[in-house]
């Protein structure tokens, strides 16, 4: 989607190249790990409020279209206005001909990975409509021209000074690096575009069905001055971010945010129904929900239907030392980390095929999920939906097709051996090799291998039993 | 047969009578109480009834690069009355093929594994959290719709235990005599902590070695970034992990690194040379056979 020219690999190498980015991104993401760690320590029964939740996305995605058609219902029925986008084309369309109608000039966004999925913000741009983002992380990624680099924290990527210098330079401001007077700055600008705008939008948390409410969680605010104040309020949802009634939400809010920040509760929860009616004093005179699919239909139904049980908290991704090494541009695609190895691939396709191998299936993030999805579980289903189809590279069929019949057959395991002890006894240097050929010259790249041992265990039983 | 049941609800009513637990401890605490009581209530009916023979599935890395770890192995559980059989046909658990996406491939090992360890007596142990875990969990899911097989990978998978695992809770031991001079560091291997819970067993073990200072590993649970395939296709990635992984080690300030599975130590020890450190890595076998 935010299709770079550069491959996966060489993403990973500018990655690594930037230590300074390296480090912000590691420092930010176990930060968050920890806080997880310890908001969750103290939180009663968290196994049981993790199953229950899981719990509620199964049965959700299970009749997903009996609580879609109740949402919908409930929306129109509290004065809303309900489209079904089938994808990202359809989804920006309808919005731009809403903002074509009404004569938007400014548009107030809060922050949603979904509508960065869709590309809307250029979409509308190109219409010659202003788009400010008033999430404070996105506002600098707009800023500076970039990408946002985590689900949950955009600009995790970055430092204090780096934010700094973007400021002094964009917004004309005097340097400074204090979090309070950078805050004061964004707060002073954002007013004025939050009482300007002529229309709000917006990403959905949860739809809840039973009422046709939407919850918006941020800890700015924002998100409930952008869904007030303006005349129109869109709000664009995945298919797939309902819950069945208010009592299911307030159990997945109760692990969004812990898993998310570590926090009890987002600063702002928002729960928003229809637009503003009669008697009330603000809310929007229009609330447009868009419902995208985008691909996610495809997924429901299939073996790798858990993914869209996510809720988007980020805690795969702080855990992930993958993610910490490489951090999220790396990955390329809008979802990074491993729920992003698993939905880009599938979302938008084969050309994301190596992100599933981004991973050591450590478990890292299985562990910390808030609705407990098997996420190095889908690792490997997509991998060897890929395999299945032949599309692993040549070395690696080659070399699992050798490697299988060898350990199917005793003899040839045994020759395998003597040939590797024969080649360690040769090339071997104090027991070591520090360059290897063809496709583990990258093992050798950056840690010495071991020469076979020149009795192997077989050999050692077989003398030890005779002798 | 009456009177052991008999014997085993005394000391079970004795235990319980003797060793109450605290007055104000939580119910976790008092469910580890009585698990404990019972574990050794278990003990003693498990002493009684030792299956003196087991099964070592050596693994493949031990065969060939590590064997001093399947002696080790092989040593420990000959002292604490386990007769070990080494079946000659064994090869490779199957999982860089399971774990690269090629299933077929995998089956078909894993079928040889399960056809190798079928007609043998006794617990399969094997000096690996990762290849238990591939044998524990997915082998009964990857042949689950093979009418030979599925039923032979469940008996299997019931069978078989990591060497700590086996040694604590199937034979009930935690101090087995060893003595080993030096101030060392322990990595969880991801596969063992989070797939088979090794955490209680290993640390019971290495608390009971003589001598043994231990230290603690910063960001222990942290992925060393071997993750096999992973380190050749993503090498970078890999290398970059492990960076951390051993900066964390050499802060640590042990002059010994131990884990449990030798895919980790091999990564671990190649980085470490390349870095010239003096850090051994041993694999924690190796440590609990030392006994001078």
């Amino acid at each position: 989607m935010t299709a770079t020219e550069l491959s996966f690999y060489d993403r990973i190498s500018d990655a690594l190249a930037n230590p300074e980015g390296q480090l912000a991104i590691a420092a930010g993401a176990r930060a968050k790990h920890m806080n997880r760690a310890s908001a969750m320590a103290e939180f009663p029964n968290m196994e049981i409020t993790r199953e229950r939740a899981r719990h509620i996305r199964a049965r959700t995605l299970s009749q997903l279209d009996y609580f879609l058609a109740q949402f919908a219902d409930n929306v129109e029925s509290l004065g809303g206005h309900v489209f079904w986008a089938k994808d990202a084309k359809e989804c920006n369309r309808y919005i731009n001909e809403i903002a074509r109608a009404q004569d938007v000039q400014l548009v107030a966004k809060a922050k949603s990975m979904l509508t960065e999925e869709i590309s809307l913000n250029e979409s509308l741009q190109a219409s010659g409509i202003n788009v400010v983002e008033t999430d404070l992380g996105e506002f600098i990624v707009q800023l500076s021209g970039d990408k946002p680099s985590h689900i949950i924290a955009p600009i995790l990527h970055m430092t204090r000074q780096q934010v700094g210098n973007v400021f002094k330079e964009k917004l004309n401001v005097p340097f400074s690096d204090d979090p309070a007077t950078l805050n004061a700055v964004v707060r002073a600008h954002m007013r004025e575009i939050f009482l300007k705008a002529d229309m709000g939008i917006s990403g959905v948390n949860f739809g809840v069905a039973e009422s046709g409410a939407l919850c918006l969680v941020t800890n700015e605010g924002n998100g409930r001055l952008i869904s007030t104040t303006p005349r129109i309020h869109v709000a664009v949802m995945g298919m797939e971010r309902l819950v069945p009634t208010l009592v299911d939400l307030s159990t997945m809010l109760q692990l969004l945010a812990r898993s998310a920040t570590g926090q009890k509760l987002s600063v702002y929860s928002n729960v928003l129904c229809g637009p503003r009616r009669e008697n009330e004093s603000d809310g929007p005179e229009e609330l447009h929900i868009v419902i995208l699919d985008n691909g996610r239909s495809q997924i429901l139904g299939t073996s790798l239907a858990e993914i869209l049980y996510c809720i988007r908290c980020g805690a795969c991704l702080n855990a992930c030392p993958v993610f910490h090494s490489i951090g999220g541009h790396a990955y390329g695609s809008v979802y990074s980390g491993p729920v992003g190895s698993v939905l880009s691939p599938l979302l938008f396709g084969d050309s994301w095929n190596l992100l599933p191998h981004a991973s050591t299936l450590c478990g890292a993030c299985k562990e910390v999920c808030p609705v407990d999805i098997d996420l190095p579980g889908l690792l490997l289903k997509l991998r060897a939906k890929e395999s299945e189809k032949g599309e692993s590279p040549l070395w690696m069929r080659l070399g699992q097709w050798i490697y299988a019949v060898t350990t199917c057959n005793p003899i040839l395991f045994g020759l395998a051996l003597r040939t590797g002890q024969l080649i360690s006894r040769i090339l071997a240097n104090e027991g070591w090799f520090t360059k290897l050929p063809g496709p583990l010259q990258g093992w050798s790249a950056q840690r010495d291998f071991p020469a076979l041992a020149q009795s192997s265990f077989r050999q050692m039983w077989d003398k030890s039993s005779k002798g | 047969m009456e009177t052991r049941i008999a014997n085993i609800a005394f000391v079970a009513f004795v235990a319980f009578v003797t060793h109450p637990a605290p007055v104000n401890a939580s119910p976790r605490q008092k469910w580890t109480e009585n698990s404990i009581i019972f574990q050794s209530i278990m003990n003693i009916k498990m002493t009684k009834t030792t299956q003196s023979t087991a099964q070592l599935l050596v693994t493949c890395m031990v065969d060939a690069i590590y064997p001093q770890v399947g002696t080790a192995v092989k040593s420990i559980l000959n002292k604490n009355g386990c007769e070990m059989k080494f079946p000659p046909q064994q090869t490779c658990c199957a999982q860089p093929a399971f774990n690269a996406g090629f299933l077929k491939q995998a089956r078909a090992i894993a079928r040889h594994t399960i056809d190798v360890f079928t007609n043998t007596a006794g617990p399969v142990v094997v000096p690996s959290g990762s290849c238990t875990d591939m044998i524990v969990h997915h082998y009964p899911e990857l042949l689950k719709s093979d009418p030979v097989y599925s039923l032979k990978a469940k008996k299997l998978s019931e069978r078989t235990f990591e060497f700590t695992q086996f040694l604590v809770d199937k034979l009930g031991l935690t101090n087995i005599g060893a003595n080993y001079n030096g101030r060392a560091t322990y990595h969880p291997c991801c596969h063992g902590l989070r797939n088979l819970n090794l955490v209680r067993q290993p640390s019971t073990l290495l608390d009971n070695v003589k001598d043994l200072e231990q230290v603690a590993l910063p960001c222990a649970e942290d992925c060393c970034g071997f993750g096999g395939l992973f380190s050749l296709r993503m090498s970078e990635i890999s290398g970059a992990m492990l960076d951390k992984k051993l900066n964390h080690v050499e802060e640590s300030g042990a002059n010994v690194l131990i884990a449990g599975d030798v895919g980790c130590i091999m990564h671990m020890k190649g980085g470490l040379r390349r870095r010239g450190s003096n850090i051994q890595v041993k694999h924690i076998a190796e440590i609990l056979n030392d006994c001078h």
